[in-house]
């Protein structure tokens, strides 16, 4: 009984060893000892007008690209002050993707390639729909530049039809039907 | 169990007590998470008593201050009154600092101030003078260090928006001033659509004499490009300020699109040293102009606005090797120096790539005439004749770069919302730390001169959202604290800031605190109206103007009771502060005054006028508290009717003992 007791104290303090430790490590894991909070897109405000991101949360037509998003770890970018002009390929657009493509490209290896796709998608600058018909190309956040053109009062963009057009707090969302890809570096 | 020796049961415990003594014993290990896990409360703690280890000095953006913090602690240690009047020191309000705030427009009570730089010798920060542009009215300021106050403020013609300034060379022999909108030149009534015709951007040196005087020594006439930020070389690049330009497609309407076209705009390379010659050898256009520069002299305590009527221009078609143009991708924001002098970082703020061009490079490829084109009798070097390397991909929105003394760089990325460690030279990505939100400027205390003294780099964020607890739509800005005294960048601390702080200078502490005053000796007080003793203390009319030469002292006004007054007058309270003793002002609040109170160092002469409407007796009393007889530090003014004809008198104590 008394070897029992004794083990159990043991055992026990066995356990608070382990957790507490596993608790300080979790803090040093990352930077220096700093556990860096997520950024702004965690803020919670449900009054202000939607940003981007919300915008695409909002949106049934844009799961894939919030997953996508997600998954490249981009959205305080889409929450930042901007302002940003956005392309946003509906879940459709993402579909007419060859077979398995999204898939790996949702992997954690490939999470580099991921966010540069999306980047090719994202802007600096703020062009709504009717200034970016002005424009001849617009250069994208990785550097690239996507090639705007106006035929019969339809706006593509690197080929993909604008099919819409929602202001955001901190830019534009064109929604459009085809998923961008970047030139190969 | 009987069988269970003492020694086992003893180890037993043992164990588990070592175990349980081991767990959870990491500093703060529940309740101090996240950012403040292991030591770094520690790390900002300033004990009471003790000092700071740096001065930080930030622009206080549209308060148009400068306001002064302590580093590590964050403390907030005074704020400097520039561009913008401030009741809570007189400045602007008393008749001594108006003039100080004197320009072309007239009294201007406010503007934008953004980059504070500190006065430089051999590259490295001396601690003389810090120096900030005002940016809505075209001014640079001169603060000196001893006493903490604005000395001396010029205005700068034929410019709109001085945004790339006050960026001074490696010995203060100059500080710049960057046009950022073009402005027509000469100014005149034209159309807005003529922009690209008629407007003009340019770029003014201020010289800074040994003793600080600041004056507007030429001025370089180039297109009306906006001129967005400024550094000149150190070391091998010594001689030499670098513009950053967007706009260089010379739009005047929607830039936020039209400004964004050009794959590449430019670095202007100023060759400040050839713009010397030039000016020996009569190489320039003498012309009309109309600008204030405003001194403060601290003998006679009073500011005085000198107008002057022309400027030396020089231009590029005239002075061959003054000015080159580095084509720079997507709008280049800041554009930074390493502390070699060897690389120009440029910025481009709609990129998410840094280029950094080679000092060396530009030189070889002005030998060997390099030329892509020439605008406007600027020769375009090759682009890739010039540049270094490119930083490639580090984040999106790069805005400006500090350095630390390791041969690392920092770059803050506003739309990414974090700070770059990279190294110079190899470029490689080095490490990432988050900001708290939308970086603008950083600064690493010397960041930007040739010796960084960082141990700390302060990020200065324009978003703070819910960073702290909230105070209605309005919310400070905020700097973050890191360590980069390690390979990886720590975040310390968090705290508020005043206004807007774009730009901020860091200095160790030892280069400022001895130098800093105590209090002026009142034999030096060369004020016209100082009163320097109580039996000086009188009152003196002349016509409707009425001239009250007032002491303090612990704890009364000579004299503080005042009749004769008659409305209608125009009161000067000239009050001498007769203390001499450190951290003892007096301040003077009179009822029904229009502007402010006065705040009188020791030693100080400053003078307040009122201008009593209505008849009565009113109070005057001290604003600081200065003794514990403070409350009693008061008086009265006695203001009659227009038409009355009681007698000037003034007195201080009764004429009788006090019975």
């Amino acid at each position: 009984m008394e070897r029992t007791y004794y083990l159990l104290i043991l055992i026990t303090s066995f356990f608070l060893f382990v957790s507490c430790q596993q608790q300080a490590g979790t803090d040093q894991s990352n930077n220096a000892g700093i556990e860096y909070a997520k950024g702004q897109s965690t803020v919670s405000d449900e009054l202000s007008e939607k940003n981007i991101l919300q915008i695409a949360i909002g949106s049934a037509d844009h799961s894939t690209l919030v997953a996508a998003v997600q998954a490249a770890e981009l959205e305080d970018v889409l929450v930042n002050a901007g302002p940003l002009t956005v392309f946003a390929p509906t879940n459709a657009a993402f579909d007419a993707l060859p077979e398995g493509t999204l898939d790996d490209l949702l992997k954690p290896e490939n999470k580099a390639t991921l966010a540069r796709i999306i980047k090719f998608h994202a802007a600096p600058g703020g062009y709504d729909a009717n200034n970016i018909r002005g424009v001849m190309g617009i250069g994208q956040a990785t550097g690239d530049k996507v090639k705007v053109e106006v035929n019969d009062g339809v706006t593509t963009v690197d080929g993909g039809q604008i099919i819409g057009t929602v202001k955001a707090s901190n830019g534009f969302v064109h929604v459009i039907d085809k998923v961008l890809l970047p030139p190969e570096k | 169990m009987k069988n269970l020796s003492s020694n086992f049961k003893n180890v037993l415990l043992v164990i588990a007590g070592l175990l349980l003594a081991a767990s959870c014993n990491t500093p703060g290990n529940a309740y101090k998470s996240g950012a403040l896990a292991g030591d770094v409360a520690s790390q900002v703690y300033v004990p009471p008593g003790e000092y700071d280890e740096f001065y930080a000095f930030m622009s206080g953006g549209f308060s148009g201050q400068i306001s002064v913090h302590g580093l590590p602690s964050g403390r907030l240690l005074r704020i400097i009154p520039v561009f913008s009047v401030d009741a809570e020191k007189g400045y602007g309000f008393n008749e001594e600092t108006k003039a100080m705030l004197n320009t072309s427009h007239g009294f201007i009570p406010w503007d934008d101030a953004h980059h504070p730089e500190l006065s430089q010798t051999n590259g490295v920060t001396d601690g003389r003078w810090i120096f900030i542009n005002g940016n809505n009215t075209p001014r640079v300021a001169r603060v000196d260090l001893s006493t903490f106050e604005t000395a001396e403020i010029i205005e700068i013609p034929n410019s709109g928006g001085n945004h790339s300034s006050p960026f001074t060379t490696e010995n203060t022999e100059y500080v710049v001033a960057g046009t950022r909108f073009g402005v027509p030149y000469p100014q005149q009534d034209v159309a807005i659509d003529s922009y690209a015709e008629n407007f003009k951007g340019m770029l003014t040196y201020i010289s800074v004499s040994e003793e600080g005087d600041m004056d507007v020594a030429f001025q370089i006439l180039l297109p009306a490009f906006d001129y967005d930020l400024a550094h000149s070389g150190k070391g091998k690049s010594h001689g030499w300020t670098f513009f950053t330009t967007y706009n260089t497609e010379e739009k005047a309407t929607l830039l936020e699109v039209t400004a964004s076209q050009n794959d590449k705009d430019y670095i202007a390379a100023v060759n400040w040293k050839k713009a010397e010659e030039y000016l020996a050898q009569g190489k320039f256009r003498e012309v009309a102009a109309n600008y204030a520069d405003n001194e403060y002299d601290e003998s006679t305590q009073m500011a005085t606005s000198t107008m002057k009527n022309s400027v030396k221009i020089l231009t590029p078609e005239d002075c061959p090797g003054l000015v080159y143009f580095l084509p720079t991708p997507k709008s280049p924001h800041g554009v930074d120096v390493d502390p070699t002098g060897e690389y120009i970082v440029g910025n481009g703020k709609l990129s998410a790539d840094l280029t950094v061009h080679s000092f060396t490079k530009m030189l070889a490829a002005i030998e060997n005439e390099s030329f892509e084109k020439v605008v406007a009798g600027v020769p375009v070097l090759q682009f890739e004749e010039v540049v270094a390397g490119v930083v490639p991909e580090a984040g999106l929105g790069p805005l400006h770069t500090e350095f630390d003394a390791n041969g690392n760089a920092y770059t803050s990325f506003f739309i990414t919302s974090e700070v770059v460690k990279w190294k110079v030279g190899s470029w490689e990505v080095l490490d990432r730390a988050p900001s708290y939100y939308s970086i603008g400027h950083l600064m690493i205390p010397g960041g930007d001169s040739k010796e960084p003294q960082g141990k700390y780099l302060v990020a200065l964020n324009k978003i703070t959202k819910d960073r702290y607890l909230p105070t209605g739509p309005e919310l400070c800005h905020s700097a973050q604290l890191y360590d980069i005294s390690g390979d990886k960048m720590k975040l310390l601390l968090d705290f508020p800031t005043m206004g807007e702080p774009h730009y901020a200078q860091g200095i160790s502490a030892d280069r400022i605190q001895s130098k800093s005053k105590k209090f002026y000796p009142l034999e030096e007080n060369k004020h016209p109206y100082a009163t320097l003793g109580e039996k000086d203390a009188r009152v003196e009319r002349a016509g409707n103007n009425v001239h009250v030469y007032m002491t303090t002292i612990r704890s009364h006004f000579a004299p503080d009771n005042i009749e004769g007054i008659k409305v209608g007058d125009k009161v000067y309270f000239h009050v001498t502060n007769l203390e001499q003793d450190w951290d003892v002002p007096h301040g003077f609040a009179m009822m029904g005054a229009n502007n402010a109170e006065l705040l009188i160092m020791p030693g100080q002469t400053e003078t307040l006028l009122w201008e009593p409407k209505t008849v009565g007796v009113f109070p005057f009393y001290c604003t600081d508290f200065c003794s514990a007889l403070h409350q009693e530090m008061q008086g009265y003014v006695r203001v009659s009717p227009r038409n009355s004809d009681i007698a000037m008198t003034w007195k201080l104590g009764e004429d009788d003992p006090v019975q």
